[in-house]
Formats: C-alpha cells, structure tokens, sequence
C-alpha cells in the first residue's frame, strides 16, 4: 500500500441554494479543488462521486458520468459511491484505496446533494430509503424518528438529558460562526433547542440537522505526486470502514453504532494512535444524539458518558477534544451525499492551520461519517 | 348434534358520548338519550375496518374452540363495511388466523342481518357433512352521514362463532327466516352514507319481521317465550328491542344480559350475535338462548340454543365482551370525525 | 410499498412468520436463509406469538407522507403515534406502532401484545396494506 496524501480542496456554500443545479454545484467544488491542488483537469485519472440519491432528490442516476462530463474530465473512469449518508466518506475510502494500490495517482473526491428542489415530505421520504423499507418505513419509522428511540434509550440507561444533547447543537451553531460555508451563522441557546418544535420526542426541530444543498471535494494523490505538486499535504494515516444491520432494531445494542466502533478500531490501527492522540473530530451528528453516540463510540469518553462529556465543555474548540469545529452537520449543513466530503475538508483545513477563527493547532484530526441509522461508518485518520 | 364451539367478539376502544354528537347536532342531548335510550358508542380506530375487528374477534373465538385454524373448512363475514366493494374480507381474515388454503369463503351483506346470516350458512355446511369445522361472523363500522340521527348509533365491532359437530359449548338446535322486499333502509353502490325512511324503519320494518320470526321459530320448536332464560333482538337502539320483546311476552330480565346497545351503540352485522357473545361469556350449563336479529331490506333470522355443560371449560379462554366495554378511550367529536374520515 | 412486495411479506405482516436454527437455536423475524449466529443455511419457520416488551420507543409528530397525495398514509393521519421497538419473547427485535393508549401509559420495559391492524392504503382506489402493530398487555 502506497501513503496517500489531500493535496486539494474546495467546497460550495451549503444551504438552500435555489440558482444552483446538482451540476453547478458538483463542478463549483471540484473546480476549486483542483485550483487549491493547482493541477489541471486533464492532470485527473479517476472520480469518485458520492452522492446518497440522484434519483430521488433531483430524479437523475448515472451521476458519474454526468459529473465527469461537466468538469471537462474527459473519457475517465468515474464511480458513484452510495452508502446512504456516507455516501461521501465511502467515496474518500474507496479512492485511497485506488490510489493505495498503485492503480492511479490522482483521483478527484465529491460529494454533492441537491435536496431542496422537491418539498419537504419528499425529502423526509427520500432519506427514509436508507432505513430498511419493509421492515422500518413501512410501519411508520421516519429518520428523527430512529434516532429518537436511540435518544430515549441513552437517556433511560444512562441518565442523559435533554439539556445535553441540546448543548451538541448550541457548540455546533457556535463553531459555524466561523466557517463561512455553513449554512446557518446563528448563535443558539439551550432554551432555543429545547422550546423548538418536537419532531419525535425527544428530538426537537434544532436536534436535527437541516435539508441543505451542496457539494464539496478532495484531490488525492500518491506520495510520488504530493510531494511534487504540494508543499503541505495531509496524509491519510488511518481508514476504515465498517458495516451493521440495517434496520436499527435488529442491532445487538440500540444505542451503540457497532460499525463506529469497528471502522474506527481499524482506522486507529492502521493509523498506530488512539482517541487521546486525536487534536479534532469532525463526527456525523444528524441529530445531536448521533453527536454524544459518536464520541462515544469512537473512544473519546466512556459509552453513557456523552452527555456530561458534552456538558463539561469537553468538546468545545480549546476542550480536550473538539468536535465539529466546522458547525457540524447541524450547522454547517447536510447535503447528504457531500457530508463526508466536507468533514474531511474541515480536517484538512484544521491540520493546515487554515480554519479561520476555529483552529485547533491539531497534528492529528479525524472525520466520522455515518449512513443510515448506523448502517455503515467510515472513519479517517489524517496528520499533517 | 351441531352447535357453537368458540365465539369471540372485539369491540374498538374508543367510545363518544351522545352528549358530544348531540353538541355538534345541535340538540338536546338528554332528549336523545331518552328517546334512543343510547348513552355512548363505539368508534374505530383509524387504524381499524371490518376486516381488522373480524380477526381480532376471531382470534379470541380459536383461544375458545380447541381446534387449529387449519382445521377449519369455511369462513363467512357478514357486514355492510366490507374494506372492498370487491375482493374478499374472508381472505384477508382467514389468513391472518393462520387458516390453510383449502376453505371456502364469501362475503355477505344482509343490512343488520348479514352475520346471523352467516351463522346459518355455516350451521347447513357443518350440520350436512360437507365442511368439519366452520367460521361464522358479523362486523362493521357502520357509517353515518353527519347530521343523520344514525350518527348516535352507528357503531363499530362484530362477534365471530366457529361451528363444529363435536365439542359443542351451545348447541343449535333450530333456525327459521322471516323475509320480504321492504325498503327501510339502503345505501346505493358507490354511496358514503346510507339513507333510510324514518318512522318507516319501525313498525312494518323491524317489529313486523322480528315478531314473525320468532313466532314462526316458537312455532317450530313448540317453546314459549318463558321457556327461554335469555333473548337477544336486534338492537338499532335501546329502545326499539325491549319494546319488541316486551310485545312477544319476554321480561327485562331475558333482555338484559344481552343488550348492549346503550354502551356500545348498533354495531349493525354484529349487534344481535354480539348480544349472542355477551349472554355465552354467562351463560350456565342448561341455560335457553332465543335470538332474533333484523336485517333492513328486510328480513330476519331466528335461532333456538341451548348451552352445554362444555361452556364452563373455555369460557374464560378469552376476553369477555363486558372486558371489551370496560377497557375505552373516550373520545371528542372532532377526533372521531378524523377517526372516521368524515 | 407495491402489491407483489406487500403481498410476499403476508405471512411476516399478518402472522410474524420468522425462522428458528435447528442448530444453535437463534431466532429471526424477519425470516433470514441463513443463521448469522453459525451460518446453518437450513433454518426452520417459527411462528412468533407476538408477546414481548418495549426496549425503546419515540413520538412520530413529523409522519412519512406521500408527496403527491396518491396514498392515503394512516401514519400521516394518526399523528402523534407512538412508535416502539419491541424485543419478541424469543429475542428478535422489530420496529412497530403502539396502539389504543395514552402516550404517558408507553415505558421502556412495558409488555406488548401484537394486534392486527390497517398500515397503509393506497388511496381510495388502491389496496389496503394489513399488518401488526403492538398493544400494551393490561
């Protein structure tokens, strides 16, 4: 296995973005990656795409080709990765891997969604598809609402409050401050989560990560070509990648994301670290329970202890670990298909030193991308 | 010898007060409970159709019988709230009771009348030989446009027997019919609601075939009306059955333990065997049983049973009917329009 | 959900068919071909009785409509409905609604019961989906 580097990125504003086309928004992020890489498309060997549902978001499959096309990389392979949520982070895993073997040396990483142009129940409908159809939707489980039993479950075993999951989402709307590509640049209190809409209980309408557009993507290369094109590459130290039953019911432990645990037991081997070595943590927190599961599972403080992890500050910027310092999925926004994309951006930005008002100093960062209700998880391990 | 030997009812949960129909009619509310003799009925679920009420019933009928579904050769549901104008509810149920494939089923619609109707088909194949063990059932969720004075009573639930030839827990011992074209009451094909003839339903209607079958029954089976400890009539309201009974020579003390009508309002297919159910959840060993039912178009149906010794041994198998009226939900008139999806 | 997909899974939606490992005697509903627990490819049909208890449980207050209003969705009618997983007496889990109770009645570890009740219908001229939710065991 050959050592991978990010030698690019580049990413659009997330949000309502109602001037701009799935394709705008892929080419806008792939186009900056390729200038902040300064390589030319022509320099590209290979694509990976992830986007969650082209057919039912904006009612178009064949993406990769329809992506390769517009960003003028003419006649390449490009793939389509799909792993619901993860769909970007696969993307990322699956183009390492390429570049890993040998078999190209630059590879151009997106993720994009574009969920605004159909209403609301379609999108809620559109997302439910990664939960298993005949065994979940069908009987009534909408996305808030799988995560909603995890929440009641974590807070009947462990005492967790509403109060705690509330703060996930005030730091996250903090951090957003600063990152000029979240979608929402509001500063939010406890009271304002808590006194916002129920959606499933105990989950309220700022619980949850918002419908957003947008698109964000990553030039790979392989150290050969890093260190000839790029004076501050990131390497990809650790990867990993982990499945779980699909529905969330038929997991041994509802509040445990068993492919967290595992994908991120590889990462850290390969990586040779541990959570204590880790300066910043982008995590997949859909919901602000994903959040205290997440550090949970990934190692950062005892299962059951989120919660008051959280609420002692623990994973605030200038905390013993922080989390999602670019706003998170709840602030920056969801573009599902971008998601893990962006979290890897973010890592890149922090171990550059290039997070404006957010920087962490971290030699060590990792990104935490969930599909699904847990279904699958990719965790990467990046240092400078 | 050929006879009941499981009966199950269901009863929705939810029940509206006739003081909450007669504040969104507009009326007196003590008025109408007077002259319907009616305090409350039940309501559907949202969630609930004729299909779902006749398989919860019928679960509770194999808890009694102690047979396998498997065994079973024929189910017949009568009802005037068949989910589909066309396709089956008998298959629905039937396969949700765990039946086998190889049964025989229709679906019937007699007005009020379409479950004892059941109950006489099921009664010929078992008595003739031609099916061991059969179904017989009657459920609705009866409609009514707002505004109808039907709206007081139009109810929801239904009772299921199973008929066999062994192991009988009431026997029948004899069943006459009483019917003629007399348009009371109706819904035309693609229609909501039905509509009826007032004052129409009563005389010429209910009490002409109620009293004529049962004379022609008592007839038959050469018995008197005190030779009964219970009898069961149809009950579009509380009124309506104790004056036709009292007409017949029955006492209140006969009529009682089966009318249910003032609790549950005129659950239509179900009304008189779900009076059936009630009297066998007390019945003793020895104990008569008359029931008339009275289906609207017109006609009805009239059954002599007597009660074994057998019924002590399944009878708390399952829920009862009054555990049905104990256990609700009560309900405001806006959730039941939602309920009801008026 | 489709005719031919709702009509292959009747005996899961109106009788909880599963299976059961001869083998290592492991349950599972829905019914699987083979045993995740030691990889016996010759599974036997478990009828399951519906009995068991509430591990976890929400309050649906935002349902899955169908966008184009073709489907008369008893979820988006209901609303608040109270949606469980439910352990099974013999182990598997499944996820399902809890039916005819007040909200504050529903706690984790509360014994259900399964009833038989509409899911979905297909608009007023469309087939009308049966299958089980749970009742509280009083």
């Amino acid at each position: 296995m050959r050592d991978v580097a990010i030698i690019g990125v580049g990413q659009t504003k997330f949000g309502q973005l109602w001037d701009k086309s799935l394709t705008n928004l892929a080419v806008e992020a792939g186009v900056k990656a390729c200038l902040d890489a300064n390589i030319d498309q022509k320099d590209v060997e290979v694509i990976y795409g992830g986007t969650m549902s082209g057919g039912l978001f904006v009612n178009q499959e064949h993406i990769a080709s329809l992506l390769s096309d517009f960003s003028g990389f003419k006649n390449i392979p490009s793939i389509r990765v799909e792993a619901a949520c993860a769909s970007g982070g696969l993307a990322l895993r699956q183009a390492y891997i390429d570049i890993a073997s040998g078999l190209h040396d630059i590879a151009v990483v997106g993720g994009v969604e574009k969920m605004t142009d159909i209403g609301g129940h379609s999108v809620t409908k559109a997302l439910a598809t990664a939960a298993s159809q005949e065994w979940e939707a069908f009987f009534g489980a909408t996305f808030p609402g799988l995560y909603a039993m995890i929440a009641k479950l974590h807070m009947h075993k462990y005492k967790t409050t509403e109060e705690q999951l509330a703060m996930c989402a005030v730091k996250n709307h903090k951090n957003a401050l600063n990152n000029p590509f979240a979608q929402f640049h509001k500063k939010i209190q406890v009271e304002d989560v808590l006194n916002s809409t129920m959606v499933a209980d105990p989950l309220k309408l700022f619980d949850c990560s918002p419908v957003s557009d947008g698109a964000a993507a990553v030039v790979l290369a392989s150290k050969q070509k890093a260190k000839e094109l790029c004076d501050a590459p990131v390497w990809i130290s650790g990867s990993g990648h982990a499945t779980d039953a699909l529905s969330l019911h038929d997991r041994e432990d509802i509040t445990t994301l068993k492919a967290t645990v595992e994908a991120a037991k590889q990462a850290y081997v390969q990586a040779k670290i541990g959570p204590k070595d880790i300066g910043c943590v982008e995590v997949h927190d859909c919901f602000t329970i994903a959040e205290i599961c997440a550090i949970e599972d990934l190692g950062f403080c005892k299962k059951g202890e989120g919660g008051r992890f959280t609420e002692q500050g623990n994973t605030e910027i200038g905390g013993r670990i922080p989390v999602n310092t670019s706003g998170g999925l709840k602030a920056k926004g969801h573009p599902v298909g971008a998601t893990g994309v962006a979290q890897t951006i973010e890592a890149v930005l922090q171990l550059r030193g290039e997070a404006n008002g957010r920087n962490t100093n971290a030699e060590i960062a990792m990104m935490h991308n969930i599909g699904g209700s847990g279904g699958t998880a990719v965790v990467h391990i990046f240092r400078r | 010898m050929t006879g009941i030997i499981g009966w199950g009812a269901y009863i929705p949960h939810y029940r509206i007060k006739a003081e909450e129909i007669a504040k969104a009619q507009g009326q007196d509310a003590d008025t109408i409970k007077s002259g319907l003799r009616i305090e409350e009925k039940s309501v559907p679920g949202i969630d609930e159709d004729s299909a779902t009420i006749a398989v919860e019933a019928a679960k509770n009928a194999l808890k009694r019988a102690n047979i396998l579904p498997t065994e079973i050769g024929a189910i017949y549901l009568g009802s005037e709230s068949h989910p589909y104008a066309v396709k089956p509810t008998g298959t629905i149920v039937a396969q949700a009771i765990g039946m086998s494939n190889n049964y025989t089923t229709a679906d019937l619609e007699f007005a009020c009348k379409a479950g004892t109707a059941a109950l006489q088909i099921i009664y010929a194949m078992v008595k003739s030989d031609m099916i061991r063990y059969g179904l017989a059932g009657g459920i609705d969720t009866a409609q009514a446009a707002p505004g109808d004075p039907l709206e007081y009573t139009a109810a929801a639930g239904g009772a299921v027997f199973i008929l066999g030839r062994e192991n009988i827990v009431a026997e029948i011992k004899d069943t006459v019919s009483f019917t003629s074209d007399t348009p009371d009451f109706w819904r035309r094909a693609y229609q909501k609601y039905p509509s009826h003839g007032g004052a129409f339903t009563g005389e010429p209607a209910y009490f002409k075939h109620i009293i004529n079958a049962t004379e022609l029954l008592l007839k038959k089976v050469n018995k008197k009306p005190t030779d009964y400890t219970y009898a069961i009539f149809h009950q579009p309201n509380g009124k309506f059955p104790v004056r036709v009974a009292k007409k017949l020579g029955f006492n209140n003390e006969q009529i009682l333990p089966g009318l249910l009508v003032p609790k549950i309002g005129n659950t239509y297919s179900g009304s008189s065997i779900l009076g059936l159910a009630a009297v066998l959840d007390i019945a003793k060993p020895g104990d008569t049983i008359l029931v008339t039912s009275y289906g609207s178009g017109a006609g009805s149906d009239s059954f002599d049973i007597e009660v074994t010794d057998q019924i002590l041994r399944i009878r708390n198998k399952s829920q009862s009917v009054q555990d049905y009226i104990d256990n609700i939900k009560y309900i405001d008139y806006a959730t039941y329009l939602k309920y009801t999806k008026k | 959900m489709t005719v031919s997909k709702f009509w292959r899974n009747i005996p899961q939606y109106y009788n909880l068919i599963g299976k059961k490992c001869p083998e290592c005697n492991s349950y599972y509903f829905p019914p699987r071909d083979v045993c995740s627990q030691c990889g016996n490819h010759k599974l036997e049909e478990h009828k399951f009785d519906g009995r068991g208890e509430i591990v976890t449980f929400t309050i649906i207050r935002t349902p899955l409509m169908d966008p184009e209003g073709e489907v008369i969705d008893i979820h988006a009618q209901t609303i608040p409905y109270i949606l469980a997983i439910v352990k099974l007496e013999e182990g598997p889990k499944l996820t399902a609604e809890i039916v005819d109770c007040e909200i504050d009645e529903v706690k984790i570890g509360k014994e259900v019961g399964a009833v038989f009740r509409k899911i979905v219908e297909k608009g007023p001229h469309g087939v009308i989906q049966y299958g089980y939710k749970f009742k509280l065991v009083r």
